[in-house]
């Protein structure tokens, strides 16, 4: 009982664990490119847990600046996957991932 | 919870950053480079497509000075161990600047560029940034900067394979690059998190030591290396992670594909193997540290997989450019076979591979770029009876073709040679590997011969003799490419010399 009771680095890793899981599965699953994409933040931000929960109970400051720089990232990444959906919906009218598909042998 | 740094210490920290950036002189020369790109194309008002081309090349061409003068620095950390300087670094700039001017010389060729985008815009500069990213990732030796740099290569290569916005394949190839390559990268973030966690270190070289030190979970250990090497293989195109490849090679701009599949494919392979000659601690002998099935079985894994299907599937295709994508997933198991003898001849080995790929696989492209110019298309059928219409073309693509084979007398055998021959000097553990390289050789023989086969012994569907020749400077390009990819199979001394200079990484030699 006594772990369960306080929090310490178990709980923050298996908070990520899930979200990661939870992420994996949106990607896996969802047709969507969107949700795809939302999947994807989610993984992102799974391993930002980690790094912050890491960095707290190990000392140092590399995982935050880590976590810091993968928020950026993760930002950038949404810009330039948006611009390319909306241009997918331009032309195939649905950002239907399993739809999209024109080149096949 | 943290101390504000005082005075002095930030002080020091500056001098630090400040002594470092002698030795990064290649990469702001070309980050200039990138911006006074997107400054030109401003004001040509995107009109004059060659200028733009041209200054690319002659920037690029400009960065191998600076390069070059690197070569009488020592082997060095700079920046508190985010980047590191040492020959093996230096071959793989020069390799990344020689690629991006190699992806210009084709897009000035490519007419599709003339009709398909209005203005070619920033197109030049993304490749420039390119280049800069590629170049930063086989320099990293920090997680933050491999993770840093891979994610500069992939949001400019998705905005570059995408780059025909009104073609359908285009958007669709950048569309699916971009949905694998987030995932690829999100999972490898996750694993380096979990690295991050057993060491409490970020540097990869001090990652090492402290996994040597405290010794490490297996289990947790073989997680992390799984999903680190999805962001791996992505990059380099291996078997279970090379779903992308087809559909993106297919439909991005043909310059675009040969970039991807030779630069990035490189950058991919330089980030592996400095990953896991430093971050993993090893034994001089690779089954030494033997724990459950660890990471070295499972490179194993993934070059047999990807010499096979790469190889196998590729038969049935009827797209050049598709079947040059499945033909580069195989060439990817061949080089991790390099990787997996895990010593200085085994990186030789796969540098050299890199550089001899780098001409047969650029030139085919090239030549593709040619033909398509002319017919309007990639199938193989509409190859039928090209021989005689292009006999330099021809001539040209079936020496490349016999160079990515593996025959003499041609770059691509003294590639393959030393791979194996790496593999063998090795005693007889890996003697099946090297059997199965050989084989699935073979196997590649059938298809690449192929286009050679329509070319000049099928007849045209619609038979006219009507001469197709490209320019003089194109047949210039391919003869000299040609007559490189035969010149470096019989004089490749000065070539594999080159390797094995550069295969010394910093941190090797300090255990």
């Amino acid at each position: 009982m006594e772990q369960l009771t306080t929090i310490g680095i178990n709980h923050y890793l298996t908070i990520s664990a899930i979200l990661f899981s939870l992420g994996l599965y949106a990607v896996m699953t969802r047709k969507n490119a969107i949700v795809v994409l939302m999947g994807v933040e989610l993984i992102l931000n799974a391993a930002n847990i980690n790094f912050l929960a890491f960095s707290h109970y190990n000392g140092g400051m590399e995982g935050v600046m880590i976590s810091l720089f993968v928020i950026v990232l993760a930002a950038a990444e949404a810009a330039v996957a948006l611009a390319i959906i909306i241009n997918i919906y331009k032309i195939f009218k649905s950002v239907d991932v399993s739809s999209i598909d024109s080149m096949k042998e | 919870m943290f101390e504000l740094p005082s005075g002095a210490e930030i002080q020091s920290i500056i001098a630090i950053l400040k002594s470092g950036l002698g030795f990064f002189i290649p990469e702001i020369y070309l980050s200039i480079l990138f911006m006074g790109l997107i400054i030109l194309d401003l004001v040509l008002k995107g009109r004059k497509n060659a200028i733009l081309g041209w200054t690319t090349l002659l920037g690029l061409g400009g960065s191998f000075y600076f390069i070059a003068q690197q070569h009488a620095m020592q082997a060095r950390e700079l920046f508190f161990g985010m980047y590191v300087l040492d020959e093996y670094a230096i071959f793989f700039k020069y390799f990344f600047v020689a690629s991006g001017m190699f992806a210009v010389v084709a897009t000035l060729a490519d007419r599709k560029f003339e009709t398909e985008v209005k203005s070619i815009g920033e197109y030049y500069a993304l490749v420039v940034a390119m280049v800069i990213g590629m170049v930063m990732m086989a320099a990293a030796s920090d997680l933050l900067m491999i993770f840093l740099a891979m994610e500069l290569v992939s949001l400019t290569a998705y905005i570059l394979s995408g780059y025909f916005k009104r073609d359908a394949r285009s958007s669709e190839a950048a569309l699916k690059y971009l949905v694998y390559g987030a995932v690829s990268s999100g999972l490898m973030l996750y694993g380096f998190s979990l690295i991050y966690g057993m060491t409490a270190e970020t540097n990869i070289l001090k990652i090492s030591m402290a996994l040597a030190d405290h010794g490490y979970d297996p289990l947790v250990m073989i997680l992390a290396t799984l999903l680190i090497m999805a962001g791996f293989g992505y990059k380099i195109g291996a078997f279970p992670f090379h779903f992308w490849s087809p559909d993106v090679y297919e439909g991005a701009p043909t310059p675009i594909t040969a970039y991807l599949s030779v630069a990035s494919k490189a950058a991919g392979f330089a980030l592996l193997l400095r990953f896991f000659y430093i971050a993993v601690p090893h034994g001089f002998s690779p089954y030494e540290d033997i724990l459950g099935i660890d990471w070295l079985s499972l490179l194993v894994i993934m070059s047999v997989t990807s010499m096979i299907y790469g190889n196998v599937v590729a038969i049935w295709q009827k797209n050049v450019k598709r079947l040059l994508a499945y033909s580069s997933i195989a060439h990817a198991g061949y080089l991790l076979l390099g990787v997996i003898v895990m010593d200085e001849i085994g990186t030789q080995a796969v540098l050299f591979y890199l550089l001899s790929y780098f001409l047969m696989n650029y030139a085919a492209f090239y030549v593709v770029v040619l033909i398509s110019n002319r017919t309007g298309s990639e199938t193989l059928d509409d190859y039928r009876g090209l021989g005689s219409k292009m006999p330099l073309a021809g001539a040209a693509l079936t020496v490349f073709l016999i160079s990515l084979v593996g025959l003499p007398p041609t770059v691509g055998f003294i590639g393959k040679l030393m791979i194996f021959s790496a593999l063998l000097s090795k005693g007889s553990l890996y003697i099946w590997l090297a059997l199965i390289g050989v084989l699935t050789s073979v196997i590649s023989l059938y298809y690449y011969m192929l286009i050679p086969l329509n070319m000049f012994l099928r007849e045209s569907l619609e038979p006219n003799e009507k001469s197709l020749n490209p320019g003089f400077l194109a047949q210039l390009m391919m003869a000299v490419l040609m007559i490189l990819t035969i010149w470096f199979g019989l004089f490749f001394e000065p070539l594999s010399e080159f390797a094995r200079y550069s295969s010394s990484m910093f941190g090797l030699s300090l255990y």
